[in-house]
């Protein structure tokens, strides 16, 4: 009994670690895809360390909006984003057009920009997240 | 004596103070404003390029695609416009009519196009006339390969000079180490073509082995402002640096300009792109910006009605979201005015046939700027 019970939470132990290790390896290489994608359609405006232009295009390093608003930021990304809103106190009232791209490269680039320049997400941005996240 | 002493003195001062004013890239607020500017079309997101025809009427591009026209206060979807590839900065760009216009009909549009085998999209060049509602007599004129997936620099401006020649900038489309200085591929170019689309035995690069044969100029980054100078004849490109470097051209036929063998500006990431500015061979800007202030379109002011800005150059700034007045003195920038401050991103800007100025604003609409009596 007691020799099942150590098994059970060997495997137990050892299957969470590789799943984790799959999470983490998934996110690593999201990131990197995300990364060309950031310097190809965001660097212009967003600059290279996520910092924007003050009063002008909102930053994305340690921009509340883009760490709390998850959905409306990819909604934002896929559908373009125009008008007000308020980025950590600051208000910006700009357009952002829509980039055309394809949803799996949305969640690529929303998974380098929600881990990079000191963010942290707890869960990664699939392409299934994106698709699903519809304009109503 | 001692008081022309004086006089002097503060002259030399003052002389000094002017200098320091126009040094490099300093640009001036003026105190008071000569002109107002009135929003006469509202709700557009990118409007991009801006003709104006015979009747008053306007034909404005969306980059989102729509080709609206405006007549009598109302906007209306033209049908029948070139479908578009909408990626990063390519979508539906620029509109010119041909200087002969009355009697040919003739409207060239440029845009980003999926057209041709590979994924990906790259600019493409067309014609049509216009029949009230629909664009008809569509005719691809230059369609730029390969088709690539980035979503950058696809230019892309028109100008004609005064002998009737078309052209038109195609940006390096994000592969600036293969395109600008390969005459075989197309990309950080300016080309030439007859109004038909035809290619001018005279072209620079015609009989070079393997050299797309419209090319007229190379070495380009991403032209998104071409304008004939209507002093001079010459046409005037400007174009987006990196980060500095931004650059006003005069563009002449076979030129290199130099994209990214030398510039004045640095990768985004502040890491250098080359140690050179200026060498043999290429050619060195009249005028460029540190920083960069992202030049879209551009206009040169002849009309009566801004006699004070007569012979100046004006130039939108995406970046500072401004509309910026430059005085020119032969071919060098003497002053820098920053007009319509904190509007939004500015487009661009045409004089237009009935002398007044024009501007195109992102997230806004088309501004008239209306001179103060």
């Amino acid at each position: 009994m007691k020799l099942l019970i150590l098994l059970y939470f060997t495997t137990i132990t050892l299957l969470s670690f590789t799943l984790f290790q799959d999470q983490d390896t998934a996110l690593k290489a999201s990131m990197e895809r995300g990364k060309d994608i950031y310097n190809d359609f965001c660097v212009n405006c967003h600059m290279s360390n996520g910092e924007g232009v003050s009063g002008t295009f909102p930053p994305l390093a340690n921009s509340d909006f883009l760490l709390q608003k998850r959905e409306e930021s990819i909604r934002g990304i896929k559908y373009g984003q125009q008008g007000y809103i308020l980025v950590n106190g600051k208000a910006y009232d700009n357009i952002m057009p829509p980039m055309g791209l394809e949803d799996e490269e949305i969640a690529d680039a929303m998974n380098y920009i929600l881990n990079s320049w000191g963010n942290k997400s707890d869960s990664i941005v699939t392409p299934e997240e994106v698709t699903m996240n519809i304009m109503e | 004596m001692k008081n022309s002493i004086l006089k002097i003195f503060i002259a030399l001062i003052s002389l000094n103070f002017s200098c320091a004013q126009q040094g490099e890239n300093e640009v001036n607020t003026p105190k008071t404003s000569l002109f107002e500017a009135e929003l006469i079309i509202d709700e557009m997101q990118i409007p991009w390029g801006m003709a104006f025809l015979p009747d008053g009427s306007m034909l404005i591009t969306e980059k989102s695609g729509e080709l609206i026209h405006f007549k009598d206060g109302n906007k209306k979807v033209v049908g029948n416009s070139p479908k578009i590839y909408l990626r990063g900065q390519g979508g539906l760009l620029d509109i010119a009519l041909h200087p002969d216009y009355k009697n040919n009909g003739w409207i060239y549009i440029s845009y980003a196009s999926e057209e041709g085998e590979d994924k990906g999209g790259n600019t493409a060049i067309m014609r049509a006339k216009f029949d009230g509602n629909n664009l008809t007599n569509n005719e691809l004129l230059y369609k730029a390969t390969p088709n690539t997936t980035k979503g950058q620099h696809f230019g892309s401006r028109f100008a004609f000079d005064d002998k009737g020649y078309l052209y038109f900038s195609i940006g390096e489309r994000g592969a600036r180490d293969v395109n600008p200085q390969d005459l075989t591929r197309d990309g950080g170019k300016i080309y030439r073509l007859n109004a038909d689309g035809s290619i001018p035995a005279d072209n620079p690069f015609v009989g070079t082995a393997g050299a797309k044969e419209a090319i007229f100029s190379y070495g380009h980054r991403n032209p998104q402002g071409l304008v004939k100078n209507p002093m001079t004849g010459e046409i005037w490109d400007n174009e987006h640096g990196p980060q500095g470097g931004d650059e006003i051209n005069i563009i002449e036929k076979g030129k290199n300009y130099g994209w990214p063998v030398i510039t004045y500006g640095i990768n985004y990431s502040g890491t250098p792109i080359t140690d050179k500015t200026e060498m043999e061979g290429m050619e060195q800007p009249l005028h460029y910006w540190v920083p960069s202030i992202a030049p879209s379109g551009m206009t040169f002011v002849t009309s009566d009605k801004y006699p004070e800005w007569k012979g100046n150059l004006l130039i939108g700034s995406l970046k500072f979201q401004y509309l910026e007045r430059l005085e020119l003195k032969g071919n060098k920038v003497v002053y820098r005015e920053k007009l319509m401050p904190d509007l939004g991103r500015v487009r661009d800007v045409k004089q237009a046939p009935d002398g007044y100025i024009y501007v195109a604003v992102e997230g806004k609409g088309i501004y008239k700027l209306v001179p103060n009596k």
